[in-house]
């Protein structure tokens, strides 16, 4: 069913009741060619681009609970390639062009809004860095701007423009196409996509174990029975540690708790991204008017989806200092979802050490952003067994080699 | 709705009328009334408009729980969005303003969308504006959103937060939690309850009558009183917004409407929660109308505020009698109809005239609707507990250890039962088992428009889309249809919405999915986080003992790692000329002697019989040959062999050094000595020692930095042949012990003296007054920045990144020759240590009488083919005073091979070329250093 | 805001607390030859556990190392001990 304003219309006139289903509910077959384990942005993304351009092929998603319902539908929808290293570059940007045509291809508006991120800059010393990444994410081949003050206060009056703020703003690093999506729609979008290719999305089904044949991967023992398959891709973000426990992999990985907010709903106030690390903080205002807020990691290791106090006075804080005008905004909701940390906080992708099982985690904070492009590289290295150019610096060989791709570091951050 | 206010009885006071506005219109209120107690008293039946299709709405609840009544207001020029009617307390001179309406709530220009809601099912958005693309539409679809208006105004005040703990914590203060607080009190507990109403006595006061023979308001009052008597402690107007880890409890205070909340975080050994339980919407055509509300809402309006919500009421309620008799007492007539009859529905558009029940017309100006009670189990999810569902209810199931739930918000609803479990959860004792709550009724999916959740317009056609499209989980449920997540976290809608989606599945509510509620427990403003944490001490920068001398000497203050240092100095003199005050800083150092305060540098000593070995493991260079006396700059790495920081370390003697590292990165590199004291070492035979801030440092750096010196009388012989570069002495300044080292950061002949800090000022004050007449003077960080960078010294984090490695900056010595092991030594033989193409510090030379490079451009090459490839980038720029030229620092991939080379320096797309130099540009050899 | 023991100061919030990698981590001896592999091992691979942990943290106003046992859902911190001493 091909979803138009036309057909929006003509359901209108019959009480909406035309509809189907966005996604069937399968029982799980015996086998397939490919199940993926984790039925969230990742997952999906790469049961979709696997019917789409691998096929045909038999294919599974495999969801403990409810399709989008870890970190995709938790995060603050941030879609962004201003990355310093040219392997981060090509990977985030490839993302962003995905995300680009995503709400046609898929035929579901994903509302991918480029209002553009502003990361400011609070001394002059943070120009100058400021200076060599905006010159990297060029000479990496996408856009990129160093604003002077006016240009952001132009751009995002609310900002605290005061010379006696804590923080003064120099100027900020600017991103023209970076944004914000639905977050929930990209999840259902693939899904419902994937689905119509003959993907079966098997929601409930919690995997218990690895089903391995002489030191090879066959396929998923779950809740619901044996699953075998011919290659199995592991896109868990959160409990990567736990399930590549089950499958005999120790993974580079530490889990934490990363926290969201959100207010009630305003009138429109700012249009783009906003993000101070001298503040601690970044937020963007919804489609709905609610500004979406977001911070640093909490600081003790945690598979508990809630997050803790000591982040709100940090990020909250942070925040009214850096917009003032926001301080009388309520809070609506706050959450966390359980994101993957690895040492250079870049993503893991590729073979996983036992033969037959590949993975896809390690995203930390920026898994949204990501979606298509690793959904679109793991089902590359799932249909072919081998990287894509894009993925290779990403294999987790790197922790091994020394090769890491650490973004931090480029900063002058050594750790 | 025909509101009005009844000449005796509530907790009002009439002596003091209040006037405030809405929509323009002049209405008066008294003290003890909400906004929307205020404005149902006056007869406004409208009070706001829906968030989708604007449709009119009116009060639907008389607290945290009503979706409806948000306003924008305005009082005495401070304003607030999105103010909650119900729970906010009238401030005289009040200016409301209707959110989601104009010009006025009566007359909302949007509201003809609703004639287009069949085109505009739940999710429409994601099924259409994809044509020709998303942008063009999201403008004006973001313009219809939101509700109120945040208005640029005078900053919010900085919130008070404060830290407490207790034994128990009891929440809510209605019949159980007073029963609990007192008993708990009485046993000798500390106690504190809170209370979100101003007044305590949850319930009774919507349901009258008397406890132990006193009124409701009587009755809360005297055990009020007898749990302060008995040392408990209680706060009203407070809610408990969340529960976290370790059973800490946030608390916010409400304040008078200009300032900000209070916020508490309360630790408490045990809770109790009894917070009570609300009006479960019931569903049917037209239930949003103004006009239909919560039956409770209706009690609780005549008891606090004596304000009866219509003279002609129609009441659909499972347990209607109760609720009838109260109304009828306060004169109005009640007609009570079947909840569970067929075909229900609604007259009336901006307000109630009657209801049809199958078909048939009752006349009446207000209904009254309730399918049963919903438990407040809010916080009881935040702690982690679970829930069961028993009779058409969820209900505290299994829990977290240290919380019980008691009373209405547990699902009891017999009076001596919830006295009993108070008694018994004030004790920390088992509770008795719990009774059958009351039963309620479930909806049914029905034809017509019926609202399950009223903020957000989610009516019972879109859950059954939702279950049409397989949106079936609740999660699903909630984001599809966006039920429940409007700013009453669908405390009235979701268990409506569930039990919908069970029929149209033949589930079981429980097998669709439980409720979840997330903190807070109502919208709080972000100014209650800030704290302290806002503006000024927001990571306050540290302070020197000498800033009084610095400000004195006009010196331009800036952030330098962590500390508030002179940048230059005679900021008044060089106004709008800051490059010339450096720039005479930098010469006047280089010709005579400049004069710096370099407190903040790192002063960590280490000592006991291990700590030579210690440090040798820790530092990269070999720090087990260093003499007692001798200095050595050494780098101490990462495992991944990087950089972390460089410094000098000095041995004071056999077991006595001292490490002198960045100022920025004390405690980082303390936290790095103390991990390997404690793993891998013996930690009784090293001890390490942060001394930075006990110690003062001047540094008197230039060719004449010994003449002066020698007149501070240090107590040492300054002389190069008993004191040599990259040796330290211990000698006295003003009786008191200090230390001088020969380390140099200016190529220049220089002396960093430490004293106590009680001796800082003197010994400042003398060096300038020695050193004046010779022509030195301070030295700020801008001008040490150049000096520096002169000589081809880096600042890590500046001219390094997290990459790069000592060789990398030409210090090989230790990776080619160090036996022993090291932090990093692994690091440095991997392949990617030995990667030809790693980034290499080298200095770059621009053309003659060309400007200097721009910072934080890119070394490229291919430029000519017009696909640039960075190849590294300038890491600091600056001009030379000293040698009139810029110069530069750079890292360059295999610089050290590239001496003389040509290099194309690129800047947001425009090209140079800069030809490749030692980093060092003044005085290779070292003369000066080692005069 | 959670609170740990520390074994020398006493119960505090957990913003005096750094988190210092699992426990049971000994450093390749590097005078000898080590592989990449199990250098990797050291520094960065871990079970990060969904549940019972077994911890180093550091207390950073005394600068003392320790264990702690604790449950990563629960939140629930079952044992603080010093380095040098063995958990019960």
């Amino acid at each position: 069913m091909t979803y138009s304003a036309f057909r929006l219309f003509r359901e209108g006139l019959r009480g909406q009741r035309g509809w189907t289903q966005a996604w069937r509910s399968p029982d799980p077959a015996a086998e397939y060619d490919i199940v993926i384990v984790g039925g969230g942005g990742h997952g999906l993304a790469t049961a979709y681009y696997l019917a789409k351009r691998h096929g045909p092929l038999r294919v599974a998603v495999v969801e403990k609970g409810w399709l989008g319902g870890g970190n995709t539908g938790r995060n603050t929808t941030v879609i962004r390639s201003n990355y310093f290293f040219p392997e981060s570059t090509a990977l985030y940007d490839l993302s962003v062009q995905l995300y680009e045509g995503l709400s046609r291809e898929l035929n579901y508006n994903i509302m991918f809004s480029q209002r553009g991120m502003l990361v400011t800059c609070h001394s002059e010393a943070e120009m100058e860095m400021g200076a060599r990444t905006v010159n990297a994410i060029r000479l990496n081949g996408t856009d990129a701007d160093l604003l002077g003050t006016a240009q952001v206060r132009a751009l995002a009056p609310i900002l605290n423009f005061s010379p006696d703020a804590r923080y003064p703003i120099h100027g900020a690093i600017w991103q023209g196409r970076a944004g914000t999506a639905r977050h929930d729609a990209v999840a259902w979008g693939y899904a419902r996509a994937a689905d119509s290719l003959g993907v079966d999305i098997i929601q409930n089904c919690e995997v218990t174990g690895f089903v391995v044949e002489g030191g090879t991967c066959k396929g998923v023992e779950t809740t619901r029975g044996t699953i075998r398959a011919g290659r199995v891709g592991m896109a868990v973000a959160g409990h990567s540690s736990a399930l590549g426990t089950r499958a005999g992999i120790a993974l580079p990985i530490q889990s934490y708790a990363l926290q969201a907010f959100v207010t009630e709903p305003v009138k429109p106030i700012i249009d783009q991204v906003a993000f101070s690390p001298a503040y601690g903080a970044y937020f963007s205002q919804s489609d709905r008017g609610g500004l979406v807020i977001g911070g640093g990691l909490d600081r003790v290791p945690s598979y508990g989806q809630r997050g803790n106090t000591p982040l709100h006075d940090e990020v909250l804080g942070g925040l009214v200092d850096f917009a003032p005008i926001l301080a009388r905004t309520k809070l609506l909701r706050h959450w966390a979802g359980i994101v993957d940390v690895t040492p250079d906080s870049s993503p893991i992708l590729g073979a996983s050490g036992l033969p037959g099982l590949f993975l896809n985690c390690g995203w930390g904070t920026g898994g949204f952003k990501a979606i298509p492009a690793g959904g679109y590289l793991f089902a590359h290295i799932l249909a072919e067994g081998a990287h894509h150019d894009i993925s290779r610096p990403f294999d987790l060989d790197r922790f091994v080699t020394g090769r890491l791709i650490d973004e931090g570091a480029a900063a002058g951050i050594a750790h | 709705m025909t509101g009005r206010r009844l000449g005796k009885g509530g907790l009002i006071d009439r002596g003091r009328p209040l006037s405030f506005r809405f929509d323009g219109r002049e209405i008066q209120g008294f003290a003890g009334d909400t906004l929307a107690s205020a404005l149902v008293a006056s007869g406004v039946g409208v009070v706001a408009r829906s968030f989708k299709y604007h449709r009119p709405r009116g009060l639907w609840a008389n607290w945290a729980e009503d979706p409806n009544a948000l306003f924008d207001v305005a009082l005495d020029g401070v304003t607030r969005p999105n103010v909650h009617g119900a729970t906010t307390v009238l401030e005289d001179g009040m200016e409301l303003r209707s959110v989601n309406a104009w010009p006025s709530v009566r007359r909302d220009l949007k509201a003809g969308l609703d004639l287009f809601h069949r085109f505009l099912p739940a999710g429409f958005y994601y099924k259409a504006f994809m044509w020709p693309d998303w942008h063009l539409f999201e403008p004006s679809i973001r313009r219809m959103a939101g509700m109120g208006r945040v208005e640029p105004g005078e900053p919010g005040t900085p919130a008070l937060n404060r830290h407490d703990r207790c034994d128990l914590l009891v929440v809510g203060g209605g019949l159980a939690g007073l029963t609990a607080a007192r008993a708990a009190a009485e046993a000798g507990q500390d106690v504190v309850l809170v209370e979100d109403h101003p007044v305590a006595g949850g319930a009774l006061h919507g349901f009258g009558g008397t406890v132990d023979g006193l009124t409701g308001a009587e009755w809360a009052a005297a055990q009020i009183a007898a749990i302060r008597a008995a040392g408990g402690r209680v706060m009203c107007a407070t809610t408990a917004t969340g529960i976290y880890d370790h059973r800490l409890v946030t608390l916010v205070t409400a304040a008078p409407f200009a300032q900000a909340p209070r916020l508490c975080r309360m630790r408490a050994d045990r809770i109790v929660l009894a917070t009570g339980a609300v009006d479960r919407p019931l569903v049917f055509d037209g239930n949003d109308r103004p006009g239909v509300m919560s039956p409770f809402a209706a009690l609780d309006l005549l008891g606090r505020q004596a304000v009866l919500v219509g003279s002609r009421i129609a009441l659909l309620h499972p347990q209607p009698e109760p609720v009838a008799a109260r109304l009828e007492a306060a004169g109005a007539s009640v007609s009570i109809h079947d909840p569970a009859a067929e075909r229900l529905r609604v007259k009336g558009r901006k307000a109630v005239t009657g209801l049809c029940v199958a078909g048939c017309r009752h006349g009446c100006d207000t209904i009254l609707a309730a399918a049963g009670s919903t438990p407040l189990v809010n916080l009881w999810c935040h702690a982690g507990g679970k829930l069961d569902w028993v009779e058409a209810s969820f209900v505290p199931g299994e829990g977290p250890e240290g919380l019980s739930v008691i009373g209405a918000a547990r699902g009891t609803s017999d009076d001596d039962a919830i006295r009993e479990e108070a008694r018994q959860a004030a004790l920390g004792a088992a509770l008795p088992p719990r009774g059958r709550p009351a039963s309620g009724l479930l909806p049914n999916p029905l034809r017509g428009r019926a609202w399950v959740d009223l903020q957000n317009d989610v009516t019972t056609d879109d859950i059954a889309l939702a279950a049409r499209e397989n949106f079936t989980s609740v999660e699903h449920l909630k984001r599809y249809t966006t039920l429940g997540m409007g700013t009453d976290q669908g405390r009235n809608s979701n268990v409506n919405g569930l039990a919908l989606m069970a029929q149209h599945l033949g589930r079981t509510v429980p097998e669709v999915g439980t409720t979840k509620f997330r903190p807070p427990y109502v919208p709080v403003p972000l100014e209650l986080y800030g704290g302290t944490r806002t503006g000024a001490l927001n990571h306050a920068p540290k302070r020197l003992v000498l800033e009084p001398q610095h400000r004195a000497l006009d010196a331009a203050l800036g952030e330098y790692g962590g500390w508030l240092r002179p940048a230059w100095y005679a900021r008044t003199e060089h106004a709008g000329r800051a490059d010339e005050a450096v720039a005479r800083e930098v010469l006047r150092t280089r010709q005579v002697a400049g004069i710096l305060d370099a407190s903040p540098l790192g002063k960590i000593e280490v000592m006991g019989p291990d700590a030579g070995a210690f440090l040798n493991f820790v530092y990269y260079n070999t720090m087990a040959t260093l003499e007692p006396g001798r200095v050595r700059y050494g780098f101490m790495l990462t495992e991944r062999g990087a950089v972390y920081d460089d410094g000098v370390l000095a041995r004071l003697g056999p077991d006595h050094f001292v490490v002198s590292c960045s100022s920025s990165h004390v405690v980082g590199v303390m936290q790095h000595l103390e991990a390997w004291r404690q793993d891998g070492h013996d930690p009784d035979r090293i001890h390490v020692h942060d001394a930075t801030q006990a110690w003062a440092t001047v540094t008197v750096t230039g060719p004449r930095a010994r003449d002066i010196v020698s007149d501070l009388g240090v107590g040492v012989d300054l002389r190069a042949c008993a004191f040599p570069h990259m040796a330290i002495r211990e000698g006295r300044f003003r009786s008191a012990p200090a230390r001088v080292s020969r380390v140099s950061f200016t190529g220049e002949l220089s002396f960093e003296i430490s004293v106590p800090l009680d001796r800082a000022r003197i010994l400042w004050s003398a060096a300038l007054a020695v050193g004046a007449p010779m022509g030195s003077g301070p030295l700020g960080m801008e001008a040490l920045s150049i000096l520096r960078a002169e000589k081809g010294f880096v600042i890590i984090g500046q001219d390094t990144t997290g990459d790069t490695m000592p060789h990398d900056l030409g210090f090989a010595g230790p990776r080619d020759r160090k036996t022993e092991p090291y932090v990093g030594d692994h690091g440095l033989q991997m392949e990617v240590a030995r990667d030809p193409d790693r980034l290499q510090l080298v200095g770059l030379q621009v053309l003659d009488h060309a400007p200097k490079l721009a910072r934080g451009a890119h070394l490229v090459r291919g430029a000519a083919s017009g696909r640039p490839v960075s190849e590294g980038y300038v890491t600091s720029s600056y001009d030379s005073p000293t040698l009139l030229r810029p110069i530069a620092l750079a890292l360059l991939a295999r610089g050290h091979t590239r001496m003389g080379e040509a290099v194309t320096v690129w800047h947001m797309g425009e090209l140079r070329t800069a030809r490749v130099v030692p980093a060092c540009a003044i005085d290779p050899e070292g003369g000066r250093m080692n005069a | 805001m959670q609170r740990f023991t520390c074994p020398f100061c006493g119960l505090r919030d957990e913003r005096e607390f750094s988190f210092a990698g699992e426990s049971g981590k000994t450093r390749p001896d590097t005078a000898a030859e080590v592989s990449d592999a199990d250098w990797s091992a050291y520094l960065f691979t871990g079970t990060n556990p969904r549940g019972r942990t077994d911890e180093i943290w550091v207390h950073t106003p005394c600068q003392e190392y320790f264990r702690m046992i604790r449950d990563t859902v629960t939140m629930e911190v079952l044992e603080t001990v010093p380095l040098r001493r063995d958990p019960s």
